[in-house]
């Protein structure tokens, strides 16, 4: 998920083009308040205007507790948004409040359920109410960390271990799977350290997160490769949906590899490593069944 | 008969019968030690006596070549000696011309200068030129296609005035020095040394006048006909940049991994290939990952070429290529390297691009190039911006294009709301006909001209479109731009390789 | 309708500056400084009238200081000129 300034028209228009599996436009903290109103028709026209292939479109609104929230969510929504994202997440009502203002834009503009929305858990209360939150809409399709300010609230800063942000970060990735939605790991800024962004990267692969926030097209490469499932892997799951279909064809109820049965987690597994080598673009989808 | 006084009748009577004088022994032999006996050598003289001695005349041809890049003094120096001393209607044949050119706009005005052949034209000069400065057009050449010209006579130069770096009492020059006063570097003299042999006189315009032998030398003494020692040649700074400093712009980067996969699974990366790349970001960080596959499927090249950079220089040092062939160094690294490396070699731009077998771009397997615009025929224009004043150089684009086996132009879809891939482009430069694949960050075009590459790059998992579809993609962004307002005076004319007319420049209206 | 000075828009690559002032004489009067005047002035202008006709501004005198800008940045800029210098926003929020 790659922010991009929601006042800047020139990175805008080109982002899609690194490929990133979705775009953040951010009216929120990369805009000014003199900008607000500016930020919001630029990226209001952009959503209409832009080819974005495909990638998923998600705004950061400002909270809807300030003067600028309501008019977001209407803007974006004529836009055309995928994603609304909701900005220092607390609690689960904030939640439903968003829920309500987008079903009000939606019912008139006829295209209801359409939007989905991701909650960033940027406090201790927020990550306290972590798993209500994510369960809190059926509209909710993830949540995510915003450790600057979480670690501001916690009275502490980031460190290069990471180790104040590890109680949010595996809190988030229990509530997104007890929840049954994607969660995503918050910025790493230095641009100019490649190597602790690759570790913080492996970290957060490790930990269970679906997916990296990133602030420039660089760091999208690394994401990738240390997302992207590892050769035997593929080999791997590619024997074991091959024995699915197998048992598909049989009839059989019982999934088995060289004469051994598989669980279903194993199973479930397999067909994840699938999916991810076609989003990194290591196979097609043709050549991931066939 | 046993002494040679006794002989002389015979000598005389010899002598006659072969029509020659009989030896007078006149011989005056200095003692004076040849350190300081060198620095009075007849070839040394002030700019202005080097002129007058040269014969140069009003509507005579003289030359120059750029390898002091945008910290050229020379040209401003001389042409302004030559306005100083009267001279009228004189033709320059730069190999190409920049920004620090501006002054010629005055001789332009003065009618100093009323001709120019160049390979490019920027800044100041050349939005004058755009707009119908000069009476006759501007011949642009690219820099294989002037090489050649020089070399058949068919461009004629009176009088070379060639800056170099150092050059010793005789003549003999260089592109860099190794004495302590050196001043200026630039490595390869690559376009300097067909004006230096086939020029009627050659004045060698240097900083470092140092002793005899000045070798290893780029231009030889034998010609060579006056020496001239000046305070500067070249703004060093302007010259070469001095570090590698690789790109972080995420698009240079996206399109130089691109460009990297077409040569690794073009069909041409195999052990013993050989390379050129440019000077651009994209080229630049193309280079990079291309040593890494070589490094990892342990492939060696056989040379590249250029417009060496310091990543080639790198490179040749690792072992991963084996030899390197310099017409112009594009960096203090590679200016250095020339210096102290045996197997990187400068050579003349005729031996680097003309159209003549043996030149090295005939032995070329793959090159990347850059573009300003491309069209749906695969043209590209190098020299006329998109708002139709020319800005740009021909270089070594239409020789390297022509000659490789895989030629790869490297072009983003858009610059601002610029559409880079167009109908048709402004200036036809080089023949879509020798563009094999256009690398845009938007997809790969190949030319249907090579089914089999295309296929090879699909293959490997390279997303291949049509290039109409890049041109639609483009308009679709940014609309279709609007025609640009030429007048109907010609300002320049654009020369094949093989001498032919290939393109005229319009003058450009406000 | 009323309007006051105002302006919307960066100097940035891709961007164009907006500034709205009070129409001297009837009618919208642009003036347009472009980058890539010559290939798209033309549809540049239309873009800027067509936006301000259609939020109402019919009299108004435009400075436009274009970077390259595409057509949904032109819109989106010039429809914040012309809420700041009208007072009237476009959402119903």
């Amino acid at each position: 998920m790659m922010f991009i300034p929601g006042n800047n028209p020139a990175m805008m228009q080109d982002a899609f083009i690194y490929r990133p599996d979705s775009i953040m436009l951010d009216l929120e903290d990369a805009v000014t308040m003199a900008e607000k109103d500016a930020a919001r028709l630029l990226v209001h026209n952009a959503l209409k205007s832009i080819d974005f292939r495909g990638i998923e479109r998600v705004v950061r609104i400002n909270p809807l507790s300030t003067p600028y929230g309501r008019k977001d969510v209407e803007a974006v929504i004529k836009g055309g948004v995928d994603v609304i994202r909701m900005p220092k997440t607390e609690t689960a009502d904030e939640v439903r409040e968003l829920e309500a203002e987008i079903e009000k834009v939606e019912t008139k503009l006829g295209c209801l359920g359409r939007t989905r929305i991701m909650a960033a858990i940027e406090s201790a209360e927020g990550i306290c109410n972590a798993y209500a939150i994510a369960k809190a809409s059926k509209r909710m399709m993830g949540i995510a960390l915003g450790a600057e300010d979480y670690t501001a609230n916690l009275k502490t800063q980031r460190t290069p271990g990471g180790a104040e942000l590890l109680f949010a970060r595996q809190t988030i990735v229990v509530a997104a799977r007890a929840a049954g939605i994607d969660c995503f790991d918050t910025v790493f800024s230095n641009l100019d350290d490649m190597e602790s962004f690759r570790n913080e990267v492996e970290l957060i692969h490790n930990l269970g997160f679906d997916g990296k926030s990133i602030i420039n097209p660089r760091q999208i490469s690394i994401v990738n490769e240390v997302f992207a499932p590892k050769a035997k892997d593929i080999e791997k799951a590619r024997k074991i949906i091959a024995g699915i279909k197998e048992a598909e064809a049989k009839g059989s109820g019982v999934i088995s590899v060289n004469g051994k049965m598989v669980d279903r987690p194993v199973v479930l597994r397999a067909q994840r490593t699938m999916e991810l080598a076609i989003a990194s673009g290591i196979l097609t989808r043709e050549e991931a069944y066939e | 008969m046993s002494s040679y006084m006794e002989r002389s009748a015979t000598v005389k009577s010899v002598a006659a019968a072969m029509n020659k004088q009989v030896f007078a022994n006149k011989i005056e032999k200095s003692g004076e030690f040849r350190k300081e006996y060198q620095m009075k050598g007849s070839k040394i003289a002030t700019l202005e006596d080097a002129i007058i001695k040269s014969g140069l005349k009003d509507g005579m041809t003289i030359s120059f070549h750029h390898h002091f890049r945008g910290g050229d003094k020379v040209v401003n120096m001389v042409v302004g000696k030559l306005a100083e001393m009267g001279f009228k209607n004189l033709t320059i044949a730069a190999s190409s011309l920049s920004d620090v050119h501006a002054p010629l706009i005055e001789h332009i005005r003065n009618g100093v200068v009323t001709g120019i052949s160049t390979s490019g034209l920027r800044g100041e000069l050349a939005e004058e030129i755009s707009r119908g400065l000069l009476k006759e057009p501007v011949v642009f050449r690219s820099h294989g296609g002037r090489g050649g010209a020089v070399m058949s006579g068919e461009l004629h130069i009176d009088v070379a005035f060639l800056g170099a770096s150092s050059c010793d009492p005789a003549g003999n020059a260089s592109g860099y020095s190794r004495s302590e006063n050196a001043k200026s570097i630039c490595g390869a003299l690559g376009y300097a040394i067909p004006d230096s042999m086939m020029a009627d006189k050659v004045v060698i315009i240097t900083d470092d006048l140092v002793e005899y032998p000045n070798i290893p030398n780029a231009i030889s003494e034998d010609d060579v006909d006056y020496v001239v020692l000046v305070d500067s040649v070249g703004d060093s700074s302007k010259i070469s940049s001095g570090a590698i400093r690789d790109t972080k712009n995420p698009r240079d980067i996206l399109l130089a991994q691109m460009a990297a996969k077409v040569i690794i699974n073009g069909g041409y990366f195999q052990d013993g290939f050989s390379i050129q790349t440019g000077s651009g970001g994209a080229s630049l960080a193309a280079v990079k990952y291309i040593r890494e596959s070589m490094i990892e499927k342990g492939i060696h090249a056989s040379y590249a070429l250029g417009g060496i950079t310091a990543h080639m220089v790198k490179m040749h040092e690792e072992g991963l290529i084996h030899r390197l062939i310099d017409v112009q160094s594009f960096d203090r690294v590679a200016a250095e390297s020339i210096k102290t490396n045996l197997l990187h070699k400068g050579v003349g731009a005729n031996e680097y691009a003309s159209t003549a077998e043996g030149s090295a771009v005939h032995y070329l397997d793959m090159v990347i190039l850059s573009a300003l615009e491309v069209d749906v025929n695969f043209n590209v224009n190098v020299l006329v911006g998109s708002n139709g004043v020319i800005r740009g150089a021909v270089g070594g684009h239409p020789d390297t294009a022509a000659e490789s086996a895989l030629s790869i132009v490297v072009c983003p879809l858009m610059r601002g709301r610029i559409p880079c891939v167009v109908k048709e482009v402004t200036t036809l430069v080089t023949p879509g006909s020798t563009v094999d694949v256009i690398v845009t960050e938007y997809g790969i075009a190949v030319n249907p001209r090579r089914p089999e590459l295309a296929e090879r790059l699909r293959k490997a998992g390279l997303e291949i479109v049509d290039i109409h579809e890049l041109q639609r993609l483009a308009y679709d962004y940014v609309g279709e731009p609007d025609p640009l307002p030429f007048g109907d005076k010609v300002v320049g004319v654009v020369l094949n390789r093989d001498g032919s007319v290939q393109d005229v420049i319009m003058n450009i209206l406000d | 309708m009323e309007i006051k000075n105002a302006v919307a828009g960066t100097l940035e690559s891709g961007d164009i500056m907006i500034q709205i002032a009070p129409a001297e004489k009837e009618g919208l009067h642009i003036d347009l400084d472009s980058t890539v005047a010559a290939q798209f002035g033309r549809q540049i202008r239309a873009v800027i009238e067509e936006t301000l006709t259609g939020m109402g501004v019919t009299d108004a005198e435009i400075k436009a200081t274009d970077k390259g800008a595409r057509d949904c940045t032109i819109r989106a800029r010039v429809t914040a000129a012309a809420v700041r210098a009208t007072g009237v926003d476009v959402w119903e929020s």
